[in-house]
């Protein structure tokens, strides 16, 4: 498997070397250069907003297709509940989930019934008192990866379970095992997703080795022709197959999470420069007693994923009319206080240092000492016309040996100027005047 | 040993501003790689300083040097002064006025909270004259 797997990748012929998405990227992952977006790998946490930004569509997630499924004997549908937000006058998922069997899966086991044993889980992690407070929600995979290369301090406050993909894909395999006989390698389980980081949560899961889901489908992809299953179906084909309610559905928009938890001391932010906000106030102590941080990359929650169709706030109203007469809860734990080791991580969330200067302190000190001496000669415009999001990104692009100053456009118009000059002064005195 | 050497103008009269002098000393240490307890040390001490700065100065200016071993910081003020130090290290004690405290601060636990998070401080004030603090962070330090 690649070392750096990312949905989030570049169509080379569509872009045009603006500078919309370096602006907007959260790690500064991404530099123009030779007049197209480049994304650097190892800092790049797949949350989608370039692709949200870019006006020429030059940039896409990478995902899987519907076709994936002939590889599979027996196939299973794993929606987000981010999906039932999509479609409207929705008061009954099963109409969701009998049209994801029309296309071609064998069953489906809904994401949002996995949801509901993640937050009694939660639940139960607290009331044990184990964790550090505040828990931060590891549910987003692209805060997980934020956090991890940019709040190495909080790296332990991130609640090491298991989402509710991962779960809902291991009790799709258990149960469809169970049921067929087949051998796990034959049953291949589709997360239909509102956005790329989950894509790439699968191919480069956090926490675990290796995801127990072997595909991801965009909302998007599917939209069209599941919700043309969806219209023809008579009321008489419809399957039982809902089983989750208003807290498992709630996941999908932000704050569904920390509500489940059914405590008063939370706080959810949603919109990557929000989430990064409330991260340096929870790092410098500011936010205090708080027990839970629900935090979501995307405005609205995982309705507002890029792979999704519909505008997150009329998705969220869709939910709430859906919700309205679901019990509160359809799936619990077995009784006790302890949580199933499937659900856990398998190890501790680590800090990925891509964003310092260099290993050695002493070199980092100097090459920041560098960097402050370029960035004072630079106009300080932030113009983004070098590539670089802003000229402080650009003097250390320079000081890591990246780019060459010359690259900002007003340095190298001071050079010229200072070259012409420096021609005309050759040519006012020390030179000897042409006779003709 | 190199020196990473820091200056701040604490501006005194926009409240909405404190904070970004420390913000800034935090953002520059994980660029350096340091190491992250620290950086949450330094960055607590130094804003509850910052902070006090702006309420009780009118501003002052913060020095920060930073080299492998430690972060020292010095905020400096020409205030009021701090009247009865002991009294202002107590939890609790505040001078803070209300429309400050409306916003949450004022609760009495900036020094403490200096003084628990720095591995040194010393506080150096003249009445009528100002205040200057002065914390060091070791690197490698295992309180806390």
């Amino acid at each position: 498997m690649d070392k750096f797997f990312h949905s989030v990748t570049l169509d080379e012929s569509k872009c045009v070397g603006c500078t919309n998405c370096i602006k907007r990227c959260p790690t500064e992952a991404i530099r123009v250069r030779n007049g197209k977006a480049v994304i650097t790998s190892e800092r790049c946490i797949d949350c989608g907003e370039c692709i949200r930004v870019c006006p020429h569509h030059a940039k896409r997630a990478k995902h899987d297709h519907l076709s994936m499924l002939d590889r599979f004997t027996y196939k299973i549908a794993l929606p987000a509940p981010s999906l039932y937000g999509q479609f409207n006058n929705l008061d009954d998922q099963d109409y969701v989930l009998t049209g994801l069997k029309k296309l071609g899966f064998d069953d489906v086991v809904e994401v949002s019934g996995a949801a509901e044993l993640v937050s009694e889980a939660t639940r139960r992690l607290m009331d044990a008192g184990k964790l550090k407070r505040p828990v931060i929600s590891s549910a987003c995979p692209a805060i997980v990866r934020l956090i991890r290369v940019r709040f190495p301090d909080l790296c332990d406050h991130v609640l090491p379970l298991l989402s509710p993909m991962e779960t809902a894909a291991t009790i799709a395999k258990q149960e469809a095992m169970k049921k067929t006989g087949l051998p796990e390698e034959e049953i291949g389980c589709f997360f239909i997703t509102p956005c790329p980081a989950k894509v790439t949560d699968i191919r480069m899961p956090i926490g675990i080795e290796r995801s127990k889901v072997d595909g991801a489908i965009a909302i998007s992809e599917i939209f069209p022709q599941l919700s043309n299953k969806m219209d023809k179906l008579h009321p008489d084909e419809l399957e039982p197959l809902s089983n989750s309610g208003i807290i498992g559905v709630s996941w999908a928009t932000s704050g569904g999470e920390s509500s489940a938890l059914l405590k008063e001391r939370y706080l959810a932010a949603d919109g990557i420069e929000n989430v990064i906000r409330v991260l340096e106030e929870i790092e410098d102590e500011r936010i205090g007693e708080l027990d839970f941080i629900e935090l979501n990359a995307c405005t609205g929650g995982c309705v507002g994923g890029v792979l999704c169709v519909e505008n997150p706030y009329v998705a969220v109203a869709r939910l709430q009319r859906l919700r309205r007469y679901l019990p509160v809860s359809q799936n619990h734990l077995e009784s006790g206080e302890s949580v199933p080791e499937d659900m856990n991580w398998e190890g501790e969330l680590e800090f990925s240092n891509v964003l310092t200067l260099s290993d050695d302190l002493a070199r980092a000190m100097e090459m920041m000492m560098e960097i402050d001496e370029v960035e004072a000669s630079l106009p300080g415009l932030d113009c983004g016309a070098c590539g670089a999001p802003t000229c402080r990104a650009f003097a250390e692009d320079v000081v890591r040996g990246n780019s060459q100053k010359a690259d900002c456009i007003f340095v190298l118009r001071k050079q010229i100027q200072q070259f012409a000059d420096s021609i005309s002064n050759l040519d006012g005195g020390i030179l000897p005047k042409d006779p003709d | 040993m190199s020196m990473l050497k820091l200056h701040y103008i604490v501006p005194g009269d926009d409240f909405t501003r404190a904070g970004e002098a420390s913000g800034d000393v935090k953002h520059k240490l994980k660029k350096l790689g340091y190491n992250p307890t620290a950086i949450r040390r330094v960055a607590i001490a130094m804003y509850e300083g910052e902070i006090n700065m702006v309420i009780h100065a009118g501003g002052g200016e913060a020095f920060v040097e930073v080299d492998p071993e430690k972060v020292e910081i010095v905020l400096v003020d020409k205030g009021p002064g701090i009247a009865d130090v002991s009294k202002a290290m107590q939890e609790g004690w505040s001078t803070a006025p209300d429309n400050v405290r409306s916003l949450g601060f004022g609760a009495g636990m900036g020094l403490p909270n200096m003084k628990k998070y720095s591995d040194e401080m010393t506080i150096d004030s003249v009445v009528g004259e100002g205040t200057t603090l002065k914390m060091i962070i070791y690197a490698q330090s295992t309180k806390l």
